[in-house]
């Protein structure tokens, strides 16, 4: 049964809904009516993904390819909204919605005391929204204002909190670091226009297939022929390195923790920032075309996974670990397109949108617990308080660090294999980059459950502090002193989790088989046979079972067991060696905590270097040839013109007509010479 | 017959007397507005001259306008004289430097 | 030598003499009478042209209306003319110099282009006019635009004139009778509320208290 038009827009329009019911008559329908209405529009975007998922994968159901509306006609160029849903859209859709609402369902327990209650349900249904509309765009029009449009939901969400400074800052860095990237996107959506002549994606699929596109150059430089093909993916990818905070554009997602918890988890973790993974995968037939391009993203992909993982051990802030660990989680996915498994970077995006959100909605838990305390150095102890929070963090802690057998072992063995298999450029160097992230991945991913939920209570009870829940939002009171006793959150926190939980554990079981070596993206994904590594692997896989078994002798597997060990012994059993590590490692450290001052180089070279050369064009610029040499200069020039000329000036009657008569004479001397020479 | 040549030279004789006075009587506006009357003699002689040789009454016509300009000339000339004479005490043309800025 | 020749050489020899003692005389009074002959001697160089109507409106109105504006203002005006005279022997030389050129290139020209021009029959008669037909043709037909313009710009002249020679006078015990019609009673007297006068007793200052003071 084909997909019908209703249903496609009903997932669309129904979050769309919600967010202006919810925003626009936040006094009239109140609190419990804005959670509703959202939680009833996305619930019923969910369900119906759910029912195109199934009618797609199982229900044979043709690929649904339409323009529902045209806004604008010029001669052979239109500019559409239409859908383009096939099963890696469905897979998208269901992952964003279901995400969205285990969101939206614990975000009634997060926010229960916030004054932005109905503002916040608009803006995480508007994202739902927009992400649809990014992931359900047949052309790149309208994906590019998905990826505004979830970029904007992202910065109003970041400065949620607009009240305090750090907030505003964070969103402004996050605005401006992905401006940069959507330069790049935007210079691609271009080059695509340009170069392939439609903005339609099977149009331009369609046109990448000739030779003509393989091959066509252009010289940006003279003398230095591009492949039109590298010069647009690249562009693109630049657009995904800022949505997908790769290196060196990563810089704003760390600090985008500063927005409350759900929307880290459902933008920030989940769903937005693999918008770019989800971009390029769908851009397939295009990345295919340059080798060249492909090593980029893989060397960006390899750089991002180790690096900013490493970043992760020494945070001492619960959410800024798990950012840190999202960024290094992309930079896996990257790594897999890079190397043209691009379902395994799907697949590793879907499977990490579970156990990611787990772990952030998780991390959420404990702050509200712990009121609004986000430091793990006065955390430990948690797990008697807080038992479902504990158990779920650990299932998913071990979903990221990949035991064997949960679904992240599975996307991540997938992605290793793969970066194993492959003979591009800088291959080599990613394959040692995704084993040691392995190893980084387990060193923090336990660090932060011992750290948290075991070990001595680092904090202290007062059972007279005056001042109740509601206060506890933005004060800063002394780090480490509670008002009450952690206890475990209520049910519409704890209900996602365990909603969470379930594919964190079981989903990479069930679809690798089919969404890795069995083509089950049809289609969608388009890899020159050359480049195919995962069917490669494909002749090696036996089955789920066979691959756990196999994996307990393979390398990944020991280097994360190695960093559980590392990690248990460090944080679990002798706490006290971290502080002599940190001095004996002094310059490493430095070098952590301080994120390899890029964000000081950027503040240094863009901020300060935007300022000196604002400065100095105002300076010399401005000042300098504007109003000196133009406008003053001109009239300095009349000025000392006037000042010369005024001697010839002297007023008395008899010089000029002095003059005059000179000038009678030279005329008539003039004339005179004319009829002498004439004949 | 008088020739062409005559009639044009005496109009450049009396044109030439007027730019010498003009040099030579340079601080006496009189006379200086007197000169000027002397040139436009020359040119009007000039002009009934090319008239009659090449017979066209447009000559005699553009003498005719001169007459007429030159009398309000005259007469706007001498008012201003008057008055510059009842304001300055003087007609001496190098003590008469205003228009200096 | 024709009689014409005889008469046009004479005439032009008295005019460049009177023109010289225009510029040359030390008294402007001379020099306007100098002035007169050399206007009137050109008068009679036009008539030798054919052109009796110009040479008469210019002994009308030069020698009749302008030179005696001219000697009007001349002797109107108290001249000191000393200062007048000042750098004449200085500036003569350069004067000479100048009008010497000027008449060679000139004459230059003149010798180049026009020596062997043949004057035609007189162009009036030809057409069986006389000359002042001739001309009020010209002039009434083809130009009477700008001679409506010519006429204007008399009539400027003469307003003109008239403001720039018009002068207020202090002192001159005439009636202005538009300042008198717009006299306002407010202009002439002011009327002033003050308090009534009062004593000196009320003022406290006693008249006996300063003979019994000492």
């Amino acid at each position: 049964m084909p997909l019908s038009k209703t249903l496609l827009l009903t997932i669309v329009l129904a979050p769309l809904f919600g967010a202006a019911v919810a925003g626009l008559f936040r006094r009239q329908v109140g609190r419990v009516g804005a959670a509703g209405v959202t939680i009833a529009g996305v619930a019923l975007s969910c369900a119906l993904s759910l029912h195109v998922l199934y009618q797609l994968a199982w229900g044979g159901a043709p690929v649904f390819n339409e323009n529902l509306y045209t806004w604008f006609q010029v001669g052979p160029f239109g500019a559409h909204v239409g859908f383009l849903v096939d099963r890696l859209t469905a897979m998208m859709m269901v992952v964003v919605t279901f995400v969205s609402l285990m969101v939206h369902i614990y975000t009634i327990g997060y926010m229960a005391e916030d004054d932005g209650f109905q503002r916040f349900f608009s803006y995480i249904a508007l994202f739902t929204f927009s992400m649809l509309m990014l992931v359900m765009s047949n052309n790149f029009l309208q994906l590019f204002f998905g990826w505004e449009a979830v970029g904007l939901v992202s910065y109003l969400l970041i400065g949620f909190w607009f009240k305090r400074p750090s907030a505003i800052f964070a969103n402004m860095k996050a605005f401006l670091v992905n401006r940069v990237g959507d330069f790049g996107f935007l210079l691609g959506i271009a080059g695509v226009l340009y170069w392939f002549g439609s903005l339609d994606y099977a149009q331009v699929f369609q046109n990448t297939l000739g030779d003509a596109a393989a091959t066509q150059t252009v010289e940006i430089f003279a003398g230095h022929p591009w492949h039109v093909a590298t010069i647009v993916c690249i562009c693109l990818f630049i657009g995904a390195m800022g949505k997908s905070a790769q290196v060196p554009l990563h810089v704003w997602l760390p600090d985008s923790m500063e927005g409350p918890t759900p929307i880290s988890a459902l933008i920030h973790a989940a769903t937005m920032v693999t918008a770019g993974i989800f971009m390029v995968a769908r851009m397939s037939p295009l990345f295919e075309l340059s080798e060249t391009a492909l090593s980029f993203v893989l060397v960006i992909g390899a750089t991002t996974a180790l690096f900013t993982g490493l970043i992760g051990v020494v945070q001492n802030d619960i959410k800024r670990v798990v950012a840190y660990s999202t960024l290094s989680q992309l930079g896996y996915m990257t790594v897999a397109l890079g190397v043209s498994a691009y379902a395994g970077g799907v697949y590793h995006l879907m499977t990490h949108a579970f156990f990611k959100a787990l772990l952030f909605l998780g991390a959420g838990s404990v702050i509200v617990a712990m009121h609004h305390e986000q430091d793990m150095r006065y955390m430990g102890g948690l797990k008697k308080y807080m038992p479902i929070t504990w158990i779920t963090m650990w299932l998913g802690s071990l979903a990221l660090a990949g035991a064997p057998a949960f679904s992240g072992f599975f996307s991540k063995d997938a992605i290793i294999e793969a970066v194993g298999e492959s003979h591009r450029f800088g291959a080599g160097y990613a394959y040692f980059c995704v084993l040691a992230g392995v190893f980084v991945t387990a060193l923090y991913s336990f660090r932060l459950l011992y750290k948290t939920f075991h070990g001595p209570e680092r904090f202290v009870v007062d059972a007279h502090h005056g001042h109740g829940h509601a206060d506890h939002g933005d004060d800063h009171h002394e780090p480490g002193h509670l008002a009450h006793a952690p206890h475990e959150s209520p049910w519409v926190i704890t209900l996602p989790l365990v909603l969470l939980a379930i594919p964190s554990v079981l989903i990479g079981w069930f679809t690798i088989g089919p969404m890795l070596f069995e083509g089950w993206f049809g289609g969608a994904i388009r890899v020159a046979e050359q480049n195919d590594v995962l069917t490669e692997l494909g002749h090696e896989f036996h089955g789920p079972m066979a691959m756990v078994l196999h994996g307990f002798t393979q390398a990944p597997f020991w280097i994360a067991f190695a960093g559980f060990a590392v990690a248990t012994y460090i944080w679990l059993f002798n706490p006290g060696l971290t502080e002599r590590t940190k001095s004996a490692l002094r310059p490493i450290y430095d070098v952590l905590v301080n994120k390899y001052w890029i964000d000081e180089l950027y503040q240094a070279l863009f901020a300060r270097g935007g300022i000196a050369l604002g400065r100095g064009f105002w300076k010399a610029g401005d000042v300098g040839l504007i109003d000196g040499a133009v406008v003053n200069g001109s009239a300095a020039v009349v000025g000392r013109v006037s000042a010369t000329v005024r001697w010839l000036q002297s007023g008395y009657l008899y010089h000029y007509a002095f003059a005059m008569i000179l000038g009678l004479i030279a005329l008539l001397g003039g004339l005179w010479w004319i009829a002498q020479a004439a004949p | 017959m008088i020739p062409l040549s005559h009639y044009l030279t005496l109009g450049a004789i009396l044109f030439c007397i007027a730019v010498a006075g003009i040099f030579i009587n340079r601080k006496n506006v009189i006379t200086l507005l007197m000169a000027i009357e002397l040139m436009l003699l020359a040119v009007n002689t000039n002009f009934i001259a090319f008239s009659r040789y090449l017979g066209d009454p447009s000559g005699q016509v553009f003498v005719f306008f001169i007459l007429t300009v030159a009398a309000a000339e005259a007469a706007i000339g001498l008012a201003i004289l008057v008055v510059l004479f009842r304001n300055r005490a003087t007609i001496n043309v190098t003590e008469i430097d205003s228009l200096k800025g | 030598m024709s009689f014409q020749l005889i008469c046009f050489y004479a005439f032009a020899a008295i005019a460049v003499g009177a023109a010289l003692a225009v510029v040359t005389v030390k008294n402007p009074v001379h020099a306007a009478l100098s002035l007169v002959l050399t206007f009137f001697t050109t008068a009679c160089v036009w008539l030798l042209a054919d052109a009796e109507f110009l040479a008469i409106a210019l002994v009308l109105v030069y020698v009749g209306a302008v030179m005696v504006l001219f000697l009007f203002v001349v002797m109107m005006l108290d001249l000191d003319l000393e200062p007048l005279r000042e750098g004449f022997i200085r500036a003569l030389p350069f004067g000479v110099i100048v009008a010497v050129v000027m008449l060679a290139e000139m004459l230059a020209l003149i010798g180049v282009r026009s020596m062997d021009i043949v004057a035609p029959a007189d162009p009036a008669a030809a057409a069986g006019l006389s000359n002042v037909e001739w001309l009020a043709t010209a002039l009434f037909s083809e130009f009477l635009l700008p001679f409506e313009v010519a006429a204007l710009i008399l009539t400027v002249g003469i307003i003109a004139a008239v403001p720039l020679t018009l002068r207020h006078r202090k002192g001159v015990k005439a009636q202005d009778p538009a300042r008198q019609v717009r006299v306002d009673p407010r202009d002439r007297i002011r009327v002033v509320k003050m308090a009534a006068e009062t004593s000196a007793v009320q003022n406290g200052t006693l008249p006996n208290q300063e003979s019994s003071a000492p």
